[in-house]
């Protein structure tokens, strides 16, 4: 029995010594759908996606991650690696975090070590170069085969990952990402730095994703092209606390997320969106 | 309880050669972020320039023996100090964007340098000094018969490194140096932008350091009657694992932390033992390393990711 | 008229002199009294001295000669990250050259023994820098691969040597039986000291792990019940083949083949068996850099934080890569003991961690090669020296310095990929990361 969302964030709370980062956040994503996290710079949204993924232990609040098949994962009470494999929770950076000096396949080979190290019998398997193994890791490369593919670098596969243009480079990080097989795609700002062409390749990637894998995205972005074209549900933050949701549509001409935006205040808002300027 | 007095005072002398030598390990992290492990070298090799001015002024004979003390001083940290510039000039700048392992293996390599430079030149064999600075005072004598003493020569030692301390703690709180070395603390790219000379910042930190590191040479010899050259290794440790006691980065928490590793020294051999007091000392660096990162006076760092 | 400007032209002969005499005043100002002036002490126990200023006036002519020769090749190579275009067909000859280096070398150490046969100054050197070799390649696991800066390498080489020598003279178990004995406990020993740093970075791992190592020689030093303290332990015996010793008695293998003794002989055997411990230790590293834990070693020292979002358990990591070099340390100190037949704490001081260290850093951190070439340099180099010990030990500081200002990539500036589609093609070093621990 799979319920409609697949992240349920209650009351979610980050304190940094006196500064609160985050205050009493609740949000869902669901299920299958993309859920877009936006707000001017400094409202707190990468430090929710580091409480998610595990990098921030949240001072308040929980966090719940439930799977295809009902199994419930308290996200606040994993930490570092055991999100990623046990919870399937992936994500990106906002800088990119690639292994420059290895190469694009290589680099997809290491997001499925712990189904490898499983099939390598704790490497005891793969020193003595069973038949197992070998089909194992031949599995492997035709996973990272098909997403180099996917992401337009099948050519390149050989090529050390920190030699890619930059565009490339944002691909194959999500690219690597998906090769954990996760359940929930985290992605920090995958449009930064792309320009109008790359963020539509962009666009189209996420949308194969989600439709064909089926896997669940939350994103925090900045461009709005790309989170208007892509999400079904915007979640609106400034100062740390949610401030609207809705559809991208509904988001759009709400007067508090202009004017957070602006920096001005509400009313002064509604009264330029009125006055039809 | 006497010999535990006696103890404390043996203990907090040696802590002040040690915090000596920590602020220059303290400064040189804080500022270009590395550990300098060539800085207990430079102590060494005060140790033996202080040796030798002695040796010649004596030879010339001068006998005024606060004359002596103040030229010695004087030249072993003008030396040492000279000394601790061209490390940095030789090995250190030109590494500076360099790969982070660079620098430190840089250091090491300047290290052996130092240490077999002056065995090279001055001999194998250590070298003994007769006593200088004689005469003490009895503080109290116990029914028992032992009697706490607090010697002409740790009066000396405590008096000059509160004096030194002082006019450092005012020069990096108050001068333009100071504010210099602090900005390049924070943000090197930023202060070069606002007019900091940031080479020759950095230069000055490790100039400072050495002389620091120069009078503790000097106060050892003093105080033990030799140098060798091996010292400088042993020595170069503790007083580091005293700057991260202290939080890397904070010269106050040098000088606690260096007293604080005296003491557990002086301790640790009176009471348990004195062959392992070494490894005590280490192995209070790796705990403190495990359990307070930060040291006791330094700052929490949240990664960023 | 455009007036000429002076910046456009290359320092001239007054800057190169002025820079000389720059540096000869910083020389003799140093080098015054610790050059200018020799102490000793006098035979009465007083100290004594006498002056030096011949020793003192001609460092300091050396000083300002060499500046002068500095500032030259400065200005004649250029900066010292100058990139050179090397000819295409050049580059395809190096390349060529390259791949025969590596199998021409196993066949040449293969045969030093033939060859050398009755030199029994080559072969000891043979062992020796095959000891090193094995040192370098199984360092390189933790500081070349996982990135883990670690020295106090010299700790496992000790847990080796001690387990083997103790096992041996107290319980008299063979070298064979002993040897995978040694690898464990060393390996365990990694663990230990895995744990404590697995929080640390760069410069306070480095620093910590230098303790470890000094602490291990303190502990062996002063634990005289256990280990014998500084008089070391003897009459460590040497290694059978299947049983069979090798020695002049009726008994012995050269009896047994019906030739006659030699001890040479036992060198050759030794020879053969380090060779086969650093063949089996460069085996194992290349089989494990394809598989799973390899991958995430060098993953680790890519990225840990990367890591941690793939699902990779960084701590499980690092205490692997510590183990396993640790471990090839322990097999390394076994085999020294047995080499020797005695040791002391003598030989595990911080100056070998750091040479081991200097050997894989030279050889291009991660590349097999380089290590073993690396260490035939290094040690080759250090037997030039014999003799001068501390001439030897300040001229490999220099050229620790020297090399990091250099070239601090080390001889091989590639890595080479453990899977490809098409080709492997070699990552420039520039864009490998060196770890942070």
């Amino acid at each position: 029995m799979s319920t409609e969302n697949i992240l349920f964030v209650d009351h979610l709370t980050m304190r940094f010594g006196g500064i609160v980062a985050v205050h009493d956040l609740s949000l869902t994503a669901e299920r299958r759908k993309i859920t877009a996290l936006i707000g001017p710079n400094g409202a707190g949204k990468t430090t929710v996606f580091n409480c998610i993924t595990g990098f921030y232990r949240p001072s308040g609040g929980t966090m719940r991650l439930t799977h295809d098949d009902g199994r419930e994962v308290r996200l606040e009470r994993l930490n570092d690696f055991r999100i990623a494999k046990q919870a399937k929770v992936a994500r990106t950076f906002q800088n990119i975090r690639l292994f420059p000096g290895m190469t694009a396949l290589e680099n997809l080979m290491v997001a499925q070590h712990n189904a490898l190290m499983l099939a390598s019998g704790l490497t005891f398997l793969g020193l003595i170069g069973a038949p197992s193994w070998r089909s194992a890791e031949k599995r492997a490369i035709d996973q990272a085969k098909f997403w180099l593919d996917r992401i337009g670098l099948f050519d390149r596969a050989d090529d050390a990952a920190g030699n890619l243009p930059y565009g490339d480079q944002r691909r194959l990080e999500i690219a690597r990402a998906m090769c954990t097989e996760p359940a929930l795609l985290c992605l920090d700002e995958p449009a930064a730095g792309l320009n109008a062409r790359e963020s539509a390749e962009l666009s189209a990637l996420l949308l194969a994703i989600r439709s064909q894998h089926g896997t669940s995205i939350l994103l925090i972005e900045h461009d709005m092209s790309v989170v208007m074209e892509i999400s079904d549900h915007v979640v609106v933050m400034d100062y740390g606390v949610k401030i609207a949701e809705g559809t991208p549509q509904e988001v759009r001409d709400d007067p508090k997320v202009i004017a957070a935006y602006l920096g001005a205040d509400e009313q002064e808002a509604i009264a330029v969106m009125e006055s039809g300027t | 309880m006497d010999y535990f007095a006696q103890q404390l005072i043996n203990g907090l002398v040696l802590g002040s050669i040690y915090g000596l030598i920590a602020i220059g390990y303290t400064m040189v992290y804080g500022i270009v972020g590395m550990i300098n492990f060539a800085h207990g070298d430079i102590f060494m090799i005060g140790g033996f320039i202080a040796l030798i001015s002695f040796l010649v002024l004596v030879s010339f004979g001068l006998t005024a023996v606060p004359v002596i003390l103040l030229i010695v001083l004087l030249v072993s940290m003008a030396i040492t100090a000279l000394y601790g510039w061209t490390v940095e000039r030789i090995a250190y700048r030109p590494l500076r964007h360099s790969f982070r392992l660079a620098p430190m293996l840089s250091a090491i390599g300047m290290s052996f340098v130092l240490s077999n430079y002056s065995q090279v030149a001055q001999g194998a064999r250590v070298k003994p000094v007769p006593p200088i600075i004689t005469g003490g005072y009895t503080l109290h004598e116990s029914s028992g018969g032992f009697v706490v003493q607090l010697s002409n020569i740790q009066i000396v030692v405590v008096v000059t490194t509160v004096v030194l301390l002082a006019i450092f703690t005012w020069l990096v709180a108050r001068t333009r140096l100071g504010r210099d070395m602090r900005a390049c603390e924070q943000d090197q790219t930023m202060a070069a932008l606002l007019g900091v000379d940031v080479d020759r910042t950095i230069s000055m930190t490790f100039v400072i350091g050495a002389a620091l590191a120069a009078v503790a040479g000097m106060m050892y010899l003093l105080y033990y009657g030799l140098v060798d050259f091996f010292m400088g290794f042993v020595a170069g440790i503790k007083a580091f694992t005293a700057a991260v006691l202290g939080g890397i980065g904070s010269l106050p928490g040098a000088m606690l932390g260096g007293l604080a590793i005296g003491l557990i020294e002086t301790l640790w051999s009176a009471y348990f033992s004195v062959e392992y007091k070494d490894v005590a000392a280490f192995s209070i660096l790796i705990v403190v390393l495990i359990f307070l990162p930060t040291g006791l006076l330094g700052r929490p760092e949240i990664e960023k990711v | 008229m455009p007036e000429q400007t002076h910046a456009s032209r290359a320092p001239g002969v007054t800057f190169i002199f002025k820079k000389a005499l720059i540096s000869a005043l910083v020389a003799l100002v140093l080098f015054s009294l610790m050059i200018g002036i020799r102490t000793e002490a006098g035979p009465s126990g007083q100290l004594i001295y006498w002056t030096r200023f011949g020793d003192l006036a001609s460092m300091v002519a050396i000083v300002f000669g060499g500046s002068i020769i500095v500032e030259l090749l400065r200005q004649w190579l250029g900066p010292a990250d100058t990139i050179r275009i090397v000819p295409q067909r050049l580059q395809q000859g190096l390349a060529i050259a390259g791949r025969l280096v590596a199998p021409l070398l196993l066949i040449f150490t293969f045969l030093v023994p033939v060859i050398f046969y009755d030199q029994r100054y080559i072969l000891d050197l043979g062992i020796l820098v095959l000891t090193y070799v094995m040192l370098g390649w199984g360092l390189n696991v933790v500081v070349g691969l996982a990135g883990l800066l670690d020295l106090g390498y010299v700790a496992f080489y000790a847990v080796g040597a001690y387990s083997y020598a103790l096992l041996a003279t107290n319980f008299g178990l063979s070298f064979w039986v002993c040897l995978p004995l040694a690898g464990i406990l060393a390996a365990f020993w990694g663990m230990l000291l895995g744990f404590p740093v697995l929080r640390l970075r760069g410069d306070y791992l480095a620093i910590v792990t230098l303790a470890f190592g000094e602490i291990i020689r303190l502990v062996i030093i002063n634990w005289q019940s256990l280990t014998g303290g500084p008089n070391g332990v003897s009459g460590i015996p040497r290694p059978t083949l299947f049983g069979i010793p090798l020695t002049p008695a009726d008994d012995g293998l050269a009896a047994r083949l019906g030739i006659e003794f030699s001890p040479t002989h036992r060198i050759v055997f030794l020879f053969y068996i380090i060779l086969a411990m650093a063949l089996l230790t460069n085996w194992v590293t290349i089989r494990l850099r394809r598989l799973p834990i390899g991958r995430a070693w060098e993953a680790l020292r890519e990225d840990e934080v990367a890591c941690r979002a793939l699902g990779i358990n960084t701590t499980t990591t690092k205490l692997t890569a510590f183990a396993t070099g640790a471990m090839f340390g322990g097999f390394a100190g076994a085999f020294f003991a047995t080499r020797q037949g005695f040791i002391s704490p003598e030989s595990f001081t911080f100056q070998e961690s750091a040479l081991v260290l200097a050997i894989v850093v030279l050889g291009g951190m991660g590349s097999q090669l380089g290590v073993a070439l690396a260490a035939l340099t290094m040690i080759g180099g250090f037997e030039l020296f014999r003799g001068f010990d501390q001439y030897r030990m300040l001229v490999f500081g220099v050229a620790m310095v020297l090399l990091m200002i250099w070239r601090p990539r080390g001889l091989i500036g590639h890595r080479a990929p453990t899977v490809f589609l098409k080709r492997a093609q070699a990552i420039s070093s520039d864009l490998v990361k060196e770890g942070h621990g």
